[in-house]
């Protein structure tokens, strides 16, 4: 798979997992399991008989924020573990897949990085899958020239992020926002990085964070307890137990607001506003995500989405959300509108921020939000591609096993009194970093 | 998750479906063994109820596709498809702006549209007990949009920027863009699905009233309800809330025929931008318009044999081997109403240009026709054939989708359960023989992004709308 499809299923990835914040009925929420390997993987597994397939999913902390000196490192190693491994090369790999028609992926974000396999579960077919797999997972090549070929398409990925107003927005969000903190290490790399990167590099980058003691290992699907154990073992089994990697240095909070803007030649500007928002397991979490929903969550209904889009049709899409990562992740509102309404949107949005952390939702709006958040809870695991996303975030952030079923009765006791000091004391209206992109606003045009 | 709804808008829209659409995302279309169990029924106004259970879980997808999409336009009101979708969002006599989105948000659903070339489409998810929420808000719209002028204006604004987020600011959707303007000249998937600039410009409230009075019609609509349901009790519902829609008299759309192409075509698109990148495109025949019908599972398995999957022969042979490119892939859609294009992209490797990919790319073709294609091969595609079926049943809003897609498009959604048996039938020298026949220099167009400085003044934005 070459880098450039490869960047838009990690896009697709990353959103998948922002939605990983649920919400069910109890007796709906499936049943986890939960043990160790020998060699100390954790195992996350749902028995899911109703379809004959399985989904395996195996996360490490190995994403960007270890990327330490080498911008990119993280993602070029997870890239290369398909890229010929055992007696396979590159070919032969993708090969084994498609003869038995699994589908096979890789990815790697700030926190995680890992691979996921989707198989039917037929013993033949889902043997070969998994004897691929776990070639994959322990003995890597990480051949040479390969290695050359992948640098080369990840630059060619980078120069792709250069005609993309919204990834440029992007990358100087992080930058800013996270400073020293390894958070502001683009993922991709840079072009300076990625030529640095040697096969040393990926193979030490590879002994350190690909070991069992590192690795989260999650199946959904059609195999029973003793399957699942066996396949979990055959799996990683293989691995050195290691270490789990250390523990992050904590995010900084901001001290000043701070304004970036680049020039670039497109009809739209790409406002994006922010700051460090939340963690995983953070004690504020229920308080801030109900807010957020109302905020910019929830689409038409949000404050956001009402003000920019359905009063004045400023903008397509505007938001805000917040991505809880291991550290602090990103509180993030944002918007791409024409050039001329550039200011006016923006004033909106930092209006319509101060306004709800000074008033608070309405009574009202939090009996919206309560009722769609539980609402919908059977909609967000009603597949195994749901179940598997939750299980492998919940054993990741060694979340508690009954975080879905406890998550509604979480929802329903957050009040609006609640949410105001949540984002009282966690959001700072004046300390907020703001990124634009886009072209100068020359004229008024013809709308 | 809101971030999702607008995503979700902007994958769905038929653009996207139709030009974008990969022959992996098809190869895991339609199955072999299991039957689909989908039960149909017709009221008497002609609405078509379609309804697949599936108990896995208590949730329900609703869905009502209406048979209008931007192939129905003609020229100068291009996109009114796409902005009347929009303004079904704005309030009918019995349910103010907004409404409709707040109710199904306080039942807990998920909404959305979506509008392509030969459908718009519009649904909702919900816990089971609340499709009739669904079924009492989608009767109301078909027939008792308030279309206000006020609402309209802000409504276009919102489109407006749609298309300069989804295509003006994006190098390679304006290729997309002018390729198909160029490979198609009195067919209607000659316009964009989201409409040329200047027709939306010129775009008024009064031209959208009798758009929506002639499309949107009972007998001119097709219910797809998949999900922990009962299709008897779905029929009630139905009945329930839909009988009472009189029928239209529709007329029927007019055919426009392509004009027969007479040679190639080469179009080059200069824009601000980093990457050249080249589309290619043949004329061929869908399932709807083939006088054969094996052709168009044949050029299904080509389109495989070239880019479904990591081991086709794409990625092997010209990312891999050659090096040439980094990203080639082969594209067709089966199910479309008027004949389509058999695609080929690429973004070169650094160091080859794009008539070097382009020249690699013909002799790929060019092999197709020459010899056979391996028994493995075909033995790769039909085990992701099977696999995908079983895939798809993870998904209700797919099934749902492919349903829909089937019955308004007019082949009937009986199709999506041969697919499987119709591709695994495909033997090599039927894929050898429509890779002869279609795959000509006569019916092909070609489409070059050639980058221009990023920081030039003349090349920024001279968009004036």
């Amino acid at each position: 798979m070459s880098v450039v499809n490869r960047i838009r299923i990690l896009a697709i990835t990353f959103i998948l997992l922002m939605l990983n914040q649920v919400a069910v009925s109890a007796e709906r929420a499936p049943r986890i399991q939960t043990w160790k390997t020998d060699n100390g993987a954790k195992v996350m597994y749902v028995y899911a008989p109703q379809l004959p397939m399985v989904d395996v999913r195996i996360v490490f902390d190995a994403g960007s924020a270890r990327d330490g000196r080498q911008a990119g490192l993280a993602l070029l190693t997870n890239n290369m573990l398909s890229k010929g491994a055992g007696k396979w090369n590159t070919n032969a790999l993708a090969a084994r897949f498609d003869s038995v028609g699994a589908e096979f992926s890789t990815f790697a974000m700030r926190d995680m990085a890992g691979l996921s396999l989707r198989s039917l579960n037929d013993q033949k077919l889902l043997n070969k899958a998994i004897v691929t797999l776990q070639a994959i997972l322990t003995r890597p090549r990480f051949d040479n020239k390969e290695l050359a070929r992948i640098r080369r398409e990840t630059l060619i990925a980078l120069k792709a992020q250069l005609q993309s107003p919204e990834a440029i927005a992007d990358k100087m969000f992080y930058r800013a926002l996270y400073g020293q903190h390894p958070y502001a290490s683009p993922p991709l790399g840079t072009k300076g990085s990625i030529k640095s990167i040697s096969r040393k590099d990926v193979q030490a980058f590879y002994r350190r964070y690909y070991v069992a003691g590192n690795a989260l290992i999650a199946i959904v699907g059609d195999v029973d307890l003793r399957r699942a154990k066996q396949l979990a073992n055959k799996l990683i089994g293989k691995l050195p137990k290691g270490e789990h990697a250390p523990a992050l240095a904590p995010v900084r909070a901001l001290k000043k607001a701070q304004v970036l803007k680049k020039t670039y030649p497109s009809t739209q500007t790409h406002i994006l506003v922010g700051q460090p928002g939340l963690r995983r397991g953070d004690p504020d979490y229920f308080a801030l995500y109900v807010g957020n929903h109302i905020l910019g969550g929830s689409g038409f209904g949000s404050r956001i989405m009402k003000e920019i889009r359905v009063k004045r049709g400023l903008a397509y899409s505007s938001y805000s959300y917040f991505i809880p990562m291991r550290g602090l992740g990103p509180f993030q509102m944002g918007l791409q509108t024409s050039n001329d309404q550039r200011d006016e949107a923006l004033a909106l949005l930092d209006k319509t921020l101060r306004n709800f952390i000074k008033e608070g939702p309405t009574k009202e709006e939090m009996q919206q939000a309560i009722k769609n958040i539980t609402g919908g809870f059977p909609l967000r695991i009603d597949s195994n591609k749901d179940i598997i996303g939750y299980i492998a975030m919940i054993g990741f952030y060694d979340l508690p096993l009954d975080y879905l079923e406890t998550f509604n009765a979480n929802i329903e006791a957050v009040t609006a009194a609640k949410v105001q000091d949540a984002f009282r004391r966690r959001i700072h209206p004046d300390r907020l970093v703001t990124v634009l992109v886009g072209g100068d606003a020359p004229q008024k045009h013809g709308k | 998750m809101q971030r999702c709804i607008t995503m979700l808008r902007a994958m769905m829209l038929g653009l996207l479906i139709f030009t974008g659409i990969s022959s992996v995302a098809l190869a895991s279309e339609g199955g072999a063994h299991s039957k689909s169990a989908v039960h149909e029924f017709t009221l008497k106004n002609g609405l078509k109820l379609l309804v697949k259970e599936d108990h896995r879980a208590p949730v329900v997808v609703s869905q009502i596709w209406y048979k209008v999409g931007s192939s129905y336009e003609h020229d100068g009101i291009t996109g009114i498809s796409h902005v009347l979708e929009h303004m079904m969002f704005k309030g009918t006599k019995k349910h103010g702006p907004g409404e409709f989105s707040k109710i199904i948000a306080e039942n807990g659903g998920r909404e959305n549209a979506f509008t392509g070339r030969d459908y718009t489409a519009y649904f909702q998810q919900l816990e089971k007990s609340r499709l009739p929420i669904s079924f009492e808000l989608e009767a109301d719209r078909m027939r008792n949009l308030t279309l206000l002028p006020k609402q309209f204006k802000k409504e276009l604004a919102v489109v407006m920027e749609e298309r300069q987020m989804r295509t003006e600011d994006k190098p390679d959707a304006l290729v997309d863009e002018k390729f198909n303007a160029a490979a198609w000249i009195s067919s209607p998937y000659h316009h964009p699905v989201i409409g040329w600039i200047n027709d939306l410009n010129n775009l008024t409230v009064r031209d959208l009233r009798p758009w929506y009075a002639r499309w949107y019609a009972p007998n001119n609509a097709t219910l797809v309800v998949v999900g922990d349901v009962k299709a008897d009790k779905v029929l009630k519902l139905a009945q329930k809330y839909f009988a009472a829609i009189p029928p239209s008299r529709l007329r029927p759309v007019k055919p426009r025929i392509e004009a027969p192409q007479k040679g190639p075509r080469r179009i080059t698109v200069r824009v601000p931008a980093k990457l050249p990148y080249l589309l290619m495109g043949y004329k061929v025949p869908v399932l709807k318009t083939a006088k054969k019908e094996w052709e168009p599972y044949a050029l299904e398995v080509l389109a495989g044999i070239l880019s479904g999957g990591d081991s086709a022969r794409f990625p092997r042979e010209l990312v891999r081997k050659q090096q040439i490119a980094v990203s080639v892939n082969a594209g067709y859609n089966l199910y479309a109403r008027l004949p389509g294009l058999f695609t080929l992209d690429a973004t070169p490797a650094a160091g080859h240009s794009v008539a070097e990919v382009e020249k690699a790319i013909l002799a790929q073709l060019q092999r197709l026709k020459d010899r056979r294609v391996t028994a493995q091969e075909l033995a790769r595609i039909k085990a992701q054939v099977v696999a995908g079926k079983v895939y798809e049943r993870d998904s209700l809003f797919y099934q749902a989708m492919q349903l829909g897609t089937l019955e308004t498009v007019g082949l009937g959604w009986q199709r999506m359960d041969e697919y499987a048996s119709k591709v695994r039938a495909i033997t090599a020298e039927q894929v050898q023989q429509v890779a002869k026949k279609y795959l000509r220099e006569n019916s092909l167009t070609v489409a070059v992004l050639e980058p221009q400085p990023l920081n030039s003044a003349a090349s920024a934005s001279s968009h004036s709308h």
